[in-house]
């Protein structure tokens, strides 16, 4: 466990007014304020660290304690005993101070303060409603699975959490689950849970938003000839017929067999075959006369 | 018709203990949207977050209105950016795997 240095976090030097201690703060806060950056871990990391020190330095106490034994914390029988006492005289003298209603919860302050100030809640006296922690967390989904409405079950911080995942959720998409976050405290609303997909696709078949894109080889024959093939979909196998003189890639557009329409059960997008025309080939020396009588004949 | 879930401003300002007149000028922004329902000012549920948000940033980061306009129109072009890097990204995948 490392000595944290609250000053230097805050960028003020150890002769910092109250005032000073407010204004680097708010500055920080403005800078890395959760709500100001959305799904940036850095930035929440950061504001923690500044909350915290903020939370020390902003309290007289507190910032007496930490000037006085701070950096010799790990020796600190003595201000062991100090504290104790301490913490019994604040349980009953404090009176509510302020606070990010969306700032840490007790797990969110480091070893060193939960070391020097035991743990994160005691002795602030706060009563100060505190926003739960929002998760995240990550789906591993093949593009088969995101094809179809399913349910899956999530462990996060060790509790399962069952969740409806909609057929159509896009590679990268995030979706937010209300107050399955982290829990609040002193009544506070829990935080939110997170979720982002990733959807790999393992098939020969494209998707672009709502609509898949498949190239289909198609023999000479049928290409020239016409005629009826069968091709794979997500959804099982599909009948095509092919018009005769069909050209090399030719796009027919299936309407309505792409991909489900997120949320919108029973609407998809659209299903666009490409054509790639298979010439023949290792043909004999009969075959290659054939074909020469058939160009002579055009 | 949906329904519509609605909380008195009244009791969101006394909840979260600030001036109504914060909202008033929320809604003069145009940030926010009240729903008047016999002389009592309300706010959609689906507001709520929103709502919230602002008052940090009024209450806890001593942002003024006119910063509040600004970043949320600078989080929305974040979001919407963000929506546009995923489907560029996508469609890049399409070309990567050929």
């Amino acid at each position: 466990m490392d000595f944290v240095d609250y000053y230097k976090i805050l960028g003020i030097d150890k002769s910092a007014s109250p005032k000073d201690v407010k204004n680097a703060y708010r500055k920080l806060a403005r800078k890395y304020h959760p709500d100001l950056n959305p799904n940036n871990a850095d930035a929440k990391a950061n504001f923690q660290k500044i909350n915290e020190a903020n939370e020390v330095l902003s309290d007289p106490e507190k910032r007496k304690k930490y000037d006085q034994y701070g950096e010799n914390w790990q020796h600190g029988a003595e201000f062991e005993q100090q504290q104790q006492q301490q913490q019994q005289r604040a349980q009953s003298s404090r009176s509510r101070g302020g606070g990010f209603s969306d700032g840490p919860a007790g797990s969110d302050f480091s070893d060193f303060f939960e070391s020097m100030f035991g743990g994160a809640g005691a002795g602030r006296g706060r009563q100060a409603k505190y926003r739960g922690d929002d998760y995240t967390t990550e789906i591993h989904l093949e593009l088969i699975d995101a094809y179809k409405t399913h349910k899956q079950t999530l462990t996060v911080n060790g509790q399962n959490i069952r969740i409806t995942i909609p057929a159509g959720v896009e590679n990268g998409q995030t979706i937010k689950i209300t107050g399955h976050g982290g829990a609040g405290t002193n009544g506070g609303p829990n935080g939110d849970l997170y979720i982002s997909f990733s959807v790999a696709n393992h098939t020969s078949i494209k998707r672009l938003g709502n609509n898949l894109f498949e190239n289909v080889e198609l023999d000479f024959y049928t290409a020239v000839l016409g005629g009826e093939i069968t091709i794979d979909t997500l959804d099982g196998k599909v009948k095509l017929k092919v018009k005769p003189e069909t050209q090399n890639g030719t796009k027919v557009n299936l309407k309505g067999k792409g991909f489900p329409v997120y949320k919108n059960e029973g609407q998809f997008g659209d299903l666009q075959v490409t054509y790639n025309i298979k010439i023949p080939t290792n043909l004999t020396e009969k075959q290659k006369e054939l074909y020469r009588e058939l160009r002579d004949s055009l | 018709m949906q329904t519509k879930y609605l909380v008195a401003i009244d009791d969101f300002c006394a909840n979260h203990n600030i001036d109504i007149s914060f909202i008033s000028s929320l809604q003069q922004t145009g940030l926010i949207e009240i729903t008047t329902v016999e002389n009592s000012g309300f706010i959609a549920t689906d507001q709520l977050l929103e709502l919230e948000k602002y008052v940090r940033f009024y209450y806890e980061l001593d942002i003024n209105l006119e910063g509040i306009e600004t970043v949320s129109y600078l989080l929305q072009r974040i979001n919407a950016m963000q929506n546009e890097l995923n489907t560029l990204t996508n469609r890049l995948r399409i070309y990567e795997s050929e």
